[in-house]
């Protein structure tokens, strides 16, 4: 039975259609990569499926709900690692993690070791104390992983999640994921940059380019297809050689004027 | 009610952390008391309406508590740029609860602003009549914050970026605090600025506070607390709907 689906599901702003007919499924204990370059339109399925943007039209399901009109119902069942910051960088990082055991309740009684042994795990233990605005890149990223794993829910979204890690943190962290996977059938949608990481650990998957799915399948079904020898060239091989540009966004122009606005 | 705390907790931490914010936004509260209440005491003296300082204080601590709040709510663009309002916007726990949360937090920061502006009025000459009713005066001064707060939050929900920040701050809360009651006697004031003044939710907040601090509100006191309660109300469930509909 699939947990996550979709419908000739569509995302249009404006003018621009982010996401174009898009129809996949993936079935409840799967690990399943989205894949496409810059701009193909995998953040945005992501947030459609995670209720934070309604759709212009088509139709979509997760754990059997709807996420925009069903949201509350569907935001019991998921957990999520952002691609872009999501921390309070005036929090510790402690605190962060305490916040989020709050928001999905971590009970009480298990909350403190769970989050101990979360950020042992990602080295972060030793930092708990300090505020989040005085980490690294590096360590802004572990400490947002090991926020999502906090709890366990029956699907984890994660949005370009090992990048700027280094591959021991990489290798640590796709080895609990998978651990996390056959030990309580957690389903795991996933999309990332590093061909090698989805041709390791993917079951299956779905490539988006411009707004459309252009492949499914298992790795080896996908190479097969391009008659490609590895993930990487059967990704360059569907979605072409040219770079895409993301632009900046609104959001990076608003980013900007919070600085300023901010002034510290 | 633990996710209703933590996220108060959270406003409350921001505060006190940031200590440059606290220290900055008491400049403003003094030095209108300094420049309006000796500038222009004489001739309120003169008029007949007695110590201009007694009389502006309790207007200069409900514009702290009007400009914090007002802020606290906003911050809400803060934590969409800075990416951490979706943390709260998928969390499995009802709009309501996260808004309640965000709303008592900045509300109990704003009154604590108040009570820092408050004590600086005592320093400038400012001297209570009614020092029993001083709870009765943060009752007020938190009322105000709530309502400040909410509507903060519901402005910010419906903004899709900074660029509306400034205009908010032209348009809504400048004429909120000039044409409260906060700076003059609403007596005998012109029909069409009585009129604003009484419709301003600000001129409850601030002859709420007054007449707690000494005595003598232009209103009464029930029909502040009846007024504040209801702007209260409305603003929370307007604010509460407004922030279940935001994308990011």
């Amino acid at each position: 039975m699939s947990i996550i689906s979709t419908e000739e599901l569509t995302k249009k702003f404006g003018e621009v259609t982010a996401v174009d007919h898009v129809s996949f499924a993936v079935e409840r204990g799967e690990i399943f990569a989205f894949l496409g370059p810059n701009g193909a339109g995998k953040s945005t399925t992501i947030k459609l499926l995670t209720t934070l943007l309604t759709p212009t039209s088509g139709r979509m399901e997760v754990a059997g709900h709807d996420p925009w009109r069903e949201s509350a119902a569907v935001r019991r069942t998921f957990g999520i690692i952002f691609q872009d910051p999501s921390l309070d960088t005036e929090l510790t990082a402690y605190e962060n993690m305490e916040l989020h055991g709050v928001l999905y309740h971590v009970p009480r009684a298990s909350r403190r070791s769970r989050i101990e042994e979360l950020l042992t795990f990602l080295e972060l233990w030793d930092r708990r104390t300090s505020l989040v605005k005085e980490f690294s890149g590096g360590m802004k990223r572990r400490l947002e992983i090991a926020r999502g794993l906090l709890h366990h829910p029956s699907i984890l979204f994660l949005d370009e999640p090992t990048l700027g890690l280094d591959p021991q943190t990489r290798n640590h962290m796709w080895s609990y994921l998978k651990d996390l996977n056959a030990r309580e059938h957690t389903t795991v949608f996933f999309t990332t940059h590093y061909m090698d990481e989805a041709e390791r650990i993917a079951q299956r998957i779905a490539v988006i380019d411009h707004g459309r799915i252009v492949a499914q399948g298992s790795p080896g079904e996908l190479k097969r297809q391009t008659n490609t020898q590895s993930l990487e060239e059967a990704f360059l091989a569907l979605t072409g050689k040219t770079i895409r540009e993301e632009g900046a966004t609104s959001l990076d122009q608003l980013r900007m004027q919070g600085r300023l606005w901010r002034g510290r | 009610m633990e996710v209703v705390y933590i996220l108060w907790l959270r406003q409350l931490k921001r505060y006190v952390r940031s200590r440059s914010r606290i220290v900055g936004s008491l400049a403003q509260p003094l030095l209108f008391l300094v420049a309006l209440g000796f500038g222009f005491g004489p001739i309120y003296a003169r008029a007949g309406g007695g110590n201009y300082i007694q009389f502006l204080a309790p207007g200069v601590i409900a514009m702290g508590i009007l400009f914090t709040a007002m802020f606290s709510g906003i911050e809400v663009l803060w934590d969409r740029q800075f990416g951490f309002l979706k943390e709260t916007l998928v969390a499995p726990v009802p709009r309501l609860q996260v808004m309640l949360g965000r709303t008592l937090g900045g509300a109990t920061v704003a009154t604590l602003q108040g009570t820092i502006v408050f004590l600086l009025t005592l320093g400038v000459g400012f001297r209570p009549t009614h020092v029993v009713q001083l709870p009765l005066a943060v009752v007020m001064m938190f009322l105000t914050a709530v309502l400040f707060t909410a509507l903060g939050t519901a402005v910010a929900a419906v903004l899709e970026d900074m660029q509306g920040f400034q205009l908010i701050m032209n348009l809504l809360v400048m004429p909120l605090f000039f044409l409260s009651g906060a700076l003059f006697p609403l007596a005998g004031l012109p029909r069409a600025i009585g009129l604003v003044a009484r419709i301003d939710p600000l001129s409850y907040g601030v002859d709420g506070i007054r007449g707690a601090l000494i005595g003598a509100p232009h209103f009464s006191l029930v029909v502040d607390v009846s007024v504040l309660g209801v702007f209260v109300a409305a603003l929370l469930a307007v604010g509460s709907y407004l922030f279940s509909r935001m994308q990011v």
